[in-house]
């Protein structure tokens, strides 16, 4: 009304939540930001940086504390189910009825909406066409991998074209295929129709993809403007390094994440590094770190600015977070050279059916000591299932299994004790204390008397954990610390980690992979699932598995050459080239037969 | 010596897993509710409600004789105590609405040629009027009527007649609270371990914390072990509550050996805590551990003789409570505490028990490595 | 136009909520099943009708007077005597929990008798309470026929002298059958169980599962859900009362004396309550542990032992009764009982029907707020 164009106007808002410890905290602390319509919008930024307490304010489910909250010209705390009839809203974790089909979901949120008849045939046609679910309209929602449900919980939001679409970080643990399709079917919606949307998100390549971006901090808004405005921050101190021959690129982004004084961060990426120097800082240190290694400018993008950002405000608010993230947490005992010709584990021709279902197909690979090895793949793909047999926690159908010298079949508990554990989700009691896992976990290893208390004081220190605090209600970042201090707390041959960085924001991503490439430095071998490309870049060698089978095998250089492309090529799209290449294959195979 | 440390060492990895289950019982606020308070309010509640005993009888005389007979036989029944006279009737056409709105429990109709009768040697009768909607109370009355009527005939003299003189051991007034609260030792705890066991398992699964503890080198029967014990310790925790409760403030005198009692409970709370877990074993996630329980819980307190005695089933039913742990624990317990029974007297109560335990825990065993699988 | 979105979006919440009822088979089970276990269980399982209660005689006194007075043991159908010679035995079997009640006639029984009153002593086994004064009963009633006939046939005229008989009518239930009461407290079991079990779950699960954050953000109102909620669960809870009531006639002969249809009414008011209140459960306390613990604790467990099913709530102490006026089956118990036993006595239906009313509307109210479209 006042602004025709706006769809969002908050003044001042503020939303305070008891904290675990009893006090209040702003989960939101006095933001005013104005939306504007008809196009993208992100909010972007680290755990509890406040962006779903946002995201439910806006939809009307959360009460502000103090200030206005305007969307689409009516006031939130007068009457929010005006602004539910009208706007659409995807919760992190959709509703779905797992219970329902595909179609009686669609149906359901029709109805609810109250979409017409005669608009819904055409509707549902175009977002079963769009989410490609068209072929299992009366599968159980349930049944659907992870990727399409998502899908189907989009396509259930938009049964009808909705004034604001809300979407809470739909891409969390969604393959990079199944990524690309939603974000296809967003884009072309908002231009097509006219679309507002307001999406959070941990990846920095979608924000890139909004008219305008909303970056959050512990509840306060750090910047806000066009991607291309915020970009300009990150001007002239972002650059490439090459490793010297026979050095993996982890090690020197080691080397340089371990300076934070001077740089302010550095990924692995195609074989190289790419870096962000801090501005103004000596020319000559950075010059001597990468003496072995050549480096060049290369182009800024949202990334570097948002790192740069964070950075910042962190600085701000931890004067000593001079040290580094971490430390190698063991001395490194295991010369590299002739431990590596000993393989860890050994898989040969591994076959596991659920019924007729075929979800691993005759897959062989060989891990060898002290590397880390990535298992990817699109959700559904056979990659939990390969990963479980792995950990002993789901036998085979056949096929030859050895995990760390012994044979699952025969030794599993024996094997079981020389492996360390994190899984996808959060899976630790959550109402014990941090001390109380970590004790009950040595436990369980067989760890007593003084060693047990020699080793969690130890793991408390290496990761920097409060003992006294709650598991439950620890930030995901902590979380997935303590999560990792447990599988470490054994001091394990091998850690299998599933997914171990789904829902984390770059900058604790960045400290979980110092910690691991220390590992494999100190002889841990590394099995790990991902569904962030960039981090395949951090593996000595790779598989791509759909549908069952392994599609490549092998360090991510050959992979991407496998994929087409020379190294210029992302791993992101090598991935998806190498899936839908054998996608074709299969159905031009099955056509033929 | 290397077989006493491996068990040293899997008595550790058992002991660090009940530590780490009492932990997350305890620590939950609510959990620490669920633990005491439920047994506390449950046992005040029932003992005080779970009662058979006439205290009350509310009736209604229709007087029309107004003799010294019948004068004398009012004042005898409500010498009693327990029947309290609500209203004296004037027309016979009051009766129905007495009974029906439920405000008396019995009308006395005395025809007025009682006097009469009586006094002319001949039969007086003596009207009853019961409201049989509480086949149980309505008999009860009766008898007690009965029982009033014929020791007023006895003080008239005459006839020879037969006196019972009775005595009733181990409960000498017969008080039903004396039958039905030992029961509940058993039968209350029984309901919240059974639960606690089931879940167990269950919240693990759909928590995912069960994967993470299937990949520590813990054997199927280390985790059943450590899940068992503190079940255990709690179903004999909430019948310790209900066991003081009875004693000290209900006060119904303890006759046999605690040692006995706590034997016999230990052994039917095993029995149970195996049917939990065998439970926990199948259901994939907590609804379905929930709704087994509660399919389970039903038949096992109908078929226990908590409320009425199994001897008065139909044979089948009679033979299929062999099954139920709970008919012998409540047996156990009240022939203990009320009895004074000595172990040999019970002995036979703890066969089926440790038969079902024997069958339970092994099939949870069993069960969870197939479940693994 | 609002009316009428108020019907779409209560029919597609409806269908929704009965094809997942439909689809998870345990629903069904606990639904259809469980009742019709509990109709067997109950209606055969619990009785306090004593039949051949074990009583060990101990005849000391070999008279035939002696043997003339305890004849009437052996032909009564409640009564199994068993013989044995000395009191030793008997105390032997009591303790053994072998016999409820040891008869013992004293050597001197007939001369005692001749004297003009004959004692005799009955030892019985207290634990079982119910059983004892049942069989005290019975015994007293066995004992006291023979003397009188004895005394008419000398033609003792004192016999016939001052003598009160009593005659007894009990209404509603003449026989004494408990399966007359049982039973009808049992359909108030069944409706308790079907509200409590299957809706505690309904409202916990959607919070856990997070489908009810996104159903808050459509135009449904917070009524539709409950009400949603509420339909299917009543269809089945009228199949159970439906499969009880004839249960109750034909199997059980139950006399259904008042109007089939105040029945079927009030029982589907009550099933309102209930269903209710499960929900209003599962609304408080949003997770499913909980929620099913409360279930068990806040519905079963009372309805059983409080409401007026087994143990008359005339003998309670008064902070019992007032626990028991509160909850909603009390007053359902006294409905069901009345119009199966005594017929339509309308100012105490009309009561209890208006209080089970008044819990209806409060719970559909106090869960409709707690749905109230907020995740605080």
């Amino acid at each position: 009304m006042n602004d025709a164009a706006a769809t969002v106007v908050a003044q001042g808002l503020r939303k305070t939540f008891v904290g675990p410890d009893g006090n209040r905290f702003a989960a939101i602390d006095d933001v005013s930001l104005t939306v504007r319509a008809g196009e993208l919008t992100a909010l972007v930024g680290p755990d509890g940086a406040g962006k779903t307490t946002l995201i439910r304010m806006m939809a009307g489910l959360l009460k502000p504390d103090a200030g206005s909250l305007q969307v689409l010209g009516i006031d939130l705390t007068r009457d929010p189910q005006a602004v539910q009839d009208r706007i659409s809203y995807m919760p992190q974790r959709f509703g779905l009825y797992e219970d329902l089909s595909v179609q009686e979901n669609l149906t359901l949120y029709a109805d609810l909406h109250g979409v017409p008849q005669a608009e819904r045939r055409e509707r549902f046609a175009r977002m079963l066409e769009m989410t490609d679910l068209a072929r299992f309209t009366e599968r159980p929602a349930g049944k659907l991998s992870g990727g399409m449900k998502q899908k189907l919980g989009l396509a259930c939001t938009l049964v009808r074209s909705p004034d604001l679409l809300i979407l809470d970080e739909p891409s969390v643990g969604v393959d990079p295929l199944s990524r690309r399709d939603l974000w296809k079917i967003v884009q072309q919606l908002v231009h097509e129709e006219k679309l507002s949307v307001i999406v959070s998100t941990a990846y920095m390549d979608e924000a890139e993809r909004c008219g305008q971006v909303f970056v959050f901090n512990r509840g306060r808004m750090l910047a806000d403007g066009a991607p291309a405005k915020l970009r300009a921050w990150a001007h002239g101190v972002t650059f490439t390094a090459r490793p010297p021959e026979a050095m993996p690129a982890r090690e020197l982004q080691a080397r340089l994440i371990d300076r934070p004084e001077l740089i302010i961060d550095a990924v692995p990426s195609g074989g190289s590094v790419r870096f962000i120097r801090r501005a103004g800082e000596d020319e000559k240190q950075l010059n001597e770190m990468l003496h072995d290694a050549p480096f060049a400018p290369r182009p800024e993008e949202l990334e570097d600015a948002f790192m740069m950002l964070l950075r910042q405000a962190e600085d701000k608010d931890t004067k000593a977070a001079a040290k580094p993230a971490y430390e190698a947490p063991r001395v490194a005992a295991v010369s590299s050279n002739g431990a590596n010709c000993q393989p860890v584990i050994v898989v040969r021709d591994l076959v596991r059916k659920f019924g007729d279902f075929m979800a691993v197909a005759s897959t062989s690979f060989e891990v060898a000591r002290g590397e880390i090895f990535g298992l990817l793949g699109p959700n559904g793909a056979g990659k939990t299932t390969t990963f479980r047999m792995l950990c002993g926690l789901l036998p085979a159908t056949s096929g030859h299994l050895e995990v760390a010298g012994r044979n699952l079949r025969t030794a599993r508990a024996e094997a079981r004790g020389r492996i360390g554990y994190v899984s996808q989700k959060f899976a630790l009691y959550g109402n014990l204390s941090v001390r109380e896992n970590l004790e009950f976990f040595g436990g369980a290893y067989g760890l007593r008397g003084k060693a047990l208390k020699a080793r969690v004081a130890a793991s408390l220190e290496q990761f920097d954990l409060e003992p006294s605090a709650q598991s439950g209600i620890l930030p995901a970042g902590y979380k997935q610390r303590l999560a990792m201090a447990t599988g470490l707390l054994h001091e394990p041959d091998i850690l299998f980690l599933d997914e171990p960085t789904s829902g984390i924001d770059p900058l604790a991503r960045r400290a979980f992979w110092r910690t691991i490439t220390a590992l494999a430095k100190s002889g841990v071998t590394i099995i790990v699932t991902t569904h962030f490309m960039e981090e395949a870049e951090y593996c000595d060698r790779i598989a791509i598995q759909d549908a069952g089978k392994v599609l490549a095998l092998g360090t991510p250089h050959q992979v991407r050459e496998q994929a087409g492309a020379a190294s210029v090529m992302d791993m992101n799209s090598a991935f998806i080239a190498i899936v839908e290449q054998s996608r074709a294959q299969r159905e031009t195979k099955g056509g033929a037969a | 010596m290397k077989t006493m440390r491996n068990f040293l060492d899997s008595l550790m990895k058992i002991m660090a897993l009940v530590r780490k289950e009492l932990l997350t019982i305890l620590k939950d606020p609510s959990g620490r509710a669920l633990l005491i308070g439920p047994a506390l309010i449950q046992a005040l509640l029932y003992g005080y409600g779970a009662t058979y005993d006439l205290t009350n009888v509310p009736y209604a005389v229709h007087d029309q004789s107004r003799g010294a007979a019948s004068t004398e036989l009012l004042a005898r029944l409500d010498g009693t105590g327990v029947f309290h006279r609500v209203a004296t009737l004037t027309s016979s056409d009051q009766i129905a609405g007495m009974i029906d709105s439920g405000d008396a429990l019995l009308v006395i109709g005395i025809p007025s040629d009682f006097e009469t009768l009586r006094v002319s040697g001949q039969q007086a009768p003596l009207q009853v009027i019961l409201d049989g909607r509480n086949s149980s109370t309505a008999g009860l009355a009766s008898a007690y009527v009965s029982s009033i009527v014929a020791a007023y005939n006895q003080s008239l003299g005459g006839a020879p007649s037969v006196t019972i003189v009775r005595r009733a051991w181990f409960n000498a007034n017969l008080e039903s609270r004396w039958n039905i609260m030992p029961g509940l030792i058993a039968a209350l705890s029984m309901l919240q371990t059974l639960m606690l066991a089931a879940l167990s398992v269950a919240r693990e699964r759909e928590q995912g914390t069960f994967d993470q503890l299937l990949v520590t080198p813990l054997t199927p029967l280390q985790i059943l072990i450590g899940k068992a014990l503190p079940s255990i310790l709690v179903g004999l925790i909430q019948s310790t509550i209900i066991f003081l409760i009875i004693l000290f403030w209900f006060q119904i005198p303890m006759n046999g050996s605690v040692w006995l009692l706590y034997l016999g409970l230990l052994t039917f709370t095993v029995t149970s805590v195996g049917i939990g877990l065998s439970i926990s074993a199948v259901a994939l996630n907590m609804q379905q551990a929930m709704l087994y329980t509660f399919m389970l819980i039903m038949p096992l307190i109908l078929l226990s003789g908590l409320l009425t005695p199994v001897r008065n089933m139909p044979e089948i039913l009679q033979v299929a409570t062999y099954a139920n742990p709970l008919r012998f624990g409540i047996d156990t317990v009240r022939r203990v505490y009320l009895e004074g029974a000595g172990f040999s007297d019970v002995a036979y109560n703890f066969i089926p028990l440790v038969i079902v335990g024997a069958i339970t825990l092994p099939l949870a065993a069993w069960l969870f490595r197939n479940r693994l699988a | 136009m609002n009316a009428s979105g108020f019907t779409t979006r209560l029919v597609a919440l409806t269908r929704k909520e009965t094809r997942q009822m439909l689809r998870d088979r345990s629903n069904l089970v606990v639904g259809l099943l469980l009742p019709v276990a509990l109709i067997l269980l109950f209606g055969y399982g619990l009785s306090f009708d004593v039949k051949n209660a074990r009583l060990t005689v101990v005849l000391e006194d070999s008279s035939p007077t002696a043997r003339q007075t305890v004849v009437g043991l052996q032909g009564s159908p409640y009564l199994a005597p068993v013989w044995v010679r000395t009191m030793d035995e008997a105390e032997r079997l009591i303790r053994a929990g072998k016999t409820d009640a040891i008869l013992r006639v004293p050597g001197d029984f007939s001369r005692q008798l001749a004297d003009g009153n004959g004692r005799v002593q009955l030892l019985l086994n207290g634990v079982d309470s119910n059983t004892a004064s049942t069989i005290e009963g019975y015994v007293s009633g066995a004992l006291s026929t023979p003397v009188l006939q004895q005394a008419d046939r000398t033609g003792n005229k004192s016999a016939r002298a001052a003598t009160i008989v009593i005659v007894q009518r009990t209404w509603f239930n003449e026989a004494g059958e408990s399966t007359w009461y049982l039973v009808p407290g049992l359909i108030v079991l069944v409706m308790t169980l079907i509200g409590a079990f299957l809706t505690s779950m309904l409202i916990a699960r959607e919070w856990e599962r997070g489908t009810l954050e996104s159903l808050f953000v459509t135009p449904v109102r917070p009524l539709e859900l409950v009400l949603a909620k509420l339909a299917p669960y009543v269809v089945i809870g009228a199949i159970d009362l439906i499969m009880c009531l004839l249960a109750a006639k034909y199997l059980f002969q139950v006399p259904m004396r008042g109007s089939l249809m105040l029945i079927i009414g009030s029982s589907l008011l009550y099933l309102m309550v209930s269903l209710a209140l499960g929900l209003f459960i599962s609304g408080a306390m949003r997770n499913q542990f909980a929620a099913s613990q409360m279930a068990l604790l806040a519905s079963f467990m009372p309805a059983m032992m409080l409401s007026g099913f087994i143990f008359d709530l005339r003998n309670v102490p008064v902070v019992i009764q007032v626990v028991s006026q509160a909850l909603p089956a009390t007053h359902y118990m006294s409905i069901i009982k009345t119009l199966f036993m005594a017929g339509d006595i309308w100012p105490d239906i009309l009561r209890s029907c208006g209080i089970l009313t008044l819990y209806a509307l409060m719970l559909v109210a106090a869960t409709r707020r707690k749905l109230g479209k907020t995740l605080e």
